[in-house]
């Protein structure tokens, strides 16, 4: 599930435990007393793609000068628009270009799918637009795609497309079902140089995913 | 009880201050489900009386099969119009996927074997009596025709009604070859359930409501036709 989602079951003591990778949510979710600890466990990163021809010109760009030149060209942009961790991401970035979406949202250029981000990346390739995913998802997406992608990774790098992801403990003291031991077990276990190790060799199809970034 | 009742009190609250989005889901589940209704009827009603209608060789095993049709789940046809409409696929050119058309036409498969089977047996109902009757009558051939539609109508509109149920609520179709796009191609259904996967579950249940009351509306409607004619 996306990390809105997660973060909800936190607040509504669901669950224990949660992974999750929405650095600003997860702060005010923390400020909110909804969790008892945060620690950072892993990164990896978001990347800008769209079709091969590039018809907005924004290889290389840096993302918020990517986003104002497509928002410009109105070239057709899918978003995921569920709330998930990859969308508030979207939002964000959207933010720091000055532009909002609430107002460019009924032209007809920038969708939303309210959709995973397999099947916006599979809207994004029918129609040719841009979209913002995690490498992740993408290396699978291409996976899928054969010998010739019709979408290809047009932006990345950079503090901006960063994708932190933390371990939270959800507070007992306000949720008293929260199993606390087990969790702290499952935190350190994340944490311990062992499994992080593990996290940084992880590969899906032969590329590497994750930077562990874990404090000890 | 919570979320029901939450859900019930917003459901009112979204149709009563006209909220752009939930309304914009309505329109685009009235369109979409009118266009393959009408579709589904124009060709379904024709094929169904032919089907209950005439003696044909192969009339048993084609009646076999489009009972089995009656069991086409949504996911599948989904598969097969997006396969179809892909641009990878045979009808890429059209650009058609991810389009209020695209889902027409998947809602139009869904719906054509139950109006043809609902057709072929309310024919079928009649047909003995009525042939005879008529025939004794000193009816000819094309009066006996038309008298069999006649009779048949309210067969005709309990087909409709159940294909109409089914179109406006199956989320399958929608979703896959619609893609759920805010302001174009999201229906009531989709809406459910992306509200329900960010963990909107009052928004849900109100918009759930939402759609049993167009149900219910339609059937109110057809219901005073049945009584009225």
């Amino acid at each position: 599930m996306g990390t809105g989602k997660a973060l909800r079951l936190g607040a509504n003591c669901d669950v224990d435990v949660l992974l999750v990778h929405a650095p600003e949510a997860e702060k005010r979710f923390m400020a909110s007393g909804y969790g008892l600890e945060r620690r950072e466990v892993m990164y990896n990163d978001f990347v800008l793609v769209g079709p091969p021809q590039d018809p907005a010109h924004v290889r290389g760009l840096p993302v918020v000068a990517a986003l104002k030149r497509i928002a410009q060209k109105k070239a057709l942009f899918v978003s995921r628009g569920d709330d998930s961790g990859t969308h508030k991401r979207e939002l964000s970035l959207w933010q720091r270009a000055g532009l909002n979406p609430k107002n460019f949202e009924r032209q007809g250029w920038y969708w939303e799918t309210g959709q995973g981000m397999l099947a916006t990346l599979r809207v994004a390739a029918e129609k040719g637009g841009y979209t913002l995913t995690d490498r992740g998802t993408f290396i699978r997406f291409l996976a899928s795609e054969g010998k010739r992608p019709r979408l290809v990774v047009l932006v990345s790098g950079g503090d901006e497309l960063r994708n932190q992801y933390s371990v939270i403990v959800v507070n007992p003291s306000r949720c008293p079902n929260v199993r606390e031991e087990y969790a702290r077990i499952f935190v350190s276990w994340l944490t311990s140089p062992a499994v992080q190790r593990e996290i940084g060799a992880f590969r899906v199809l032969g590329k590497r995913l994750f930077v562990p970034n874990a404090r000890p | 009880m919570g979320y029901l009742s939450e859900g019930i009190i917003k459901a009112f609250d979204l149709l009563l201050t006209g909220d752009p989005e939930t309304f914009s889901a309505i329109w685009v589940t009235l369109k979409v489900t009118t266009c393959s209704m009408a579709a589904s009827l124009l060709l379904g009603i024709p094929l169904g009386f032919g089907l209950g209608f005439f003696e044909f060789p192969g009339r048993r095993f084609l009646r076999t099969l489009v009972d089995t049709l009656l069991a086409l789940p949504t996911v599948l046809i989904g598969l097969l119009v997006y396969a179809l409409l892909s641009q990878r696929g045979p009808l890429g050119h059209l650009g058609l996927l991810f389009t209020p058309e695209a889902i027409a036409i998947g809602q139009t498969i869904l719906a054509l074997p139950i109006v043809v089977a609902l057709v072929a047996t309310a024919v079928e109902g009649l047909e003995r009596r009525l042939r005879l009757t008529v025939l004794s009558l000193g009816a000819n051939r094309s009066q006996l025709f038309l008298t069999t539609l006649f009779e048949a109508r309210f067969g005709i509109l309990t087909a409709a009604v159940t294909a109409y149920g089914r179109v406006l609520t199956e989320v399958g179709i929608s979703l896959m070859v619609g893609g759920n796009i805010k302001w174009y191609t999201r229906t009531i259904t989709t809406a459910i359930a992306l509200e329900t996967s960010k963990g909107e579950f009052a928004l849900g249940m109100a918009l759930g409501l939402v759609l049993l009351l167009i149900a219910f509306l339609v059937n109110f409607t057809l219901s005073y036709l049945r009584r009225y004619r």
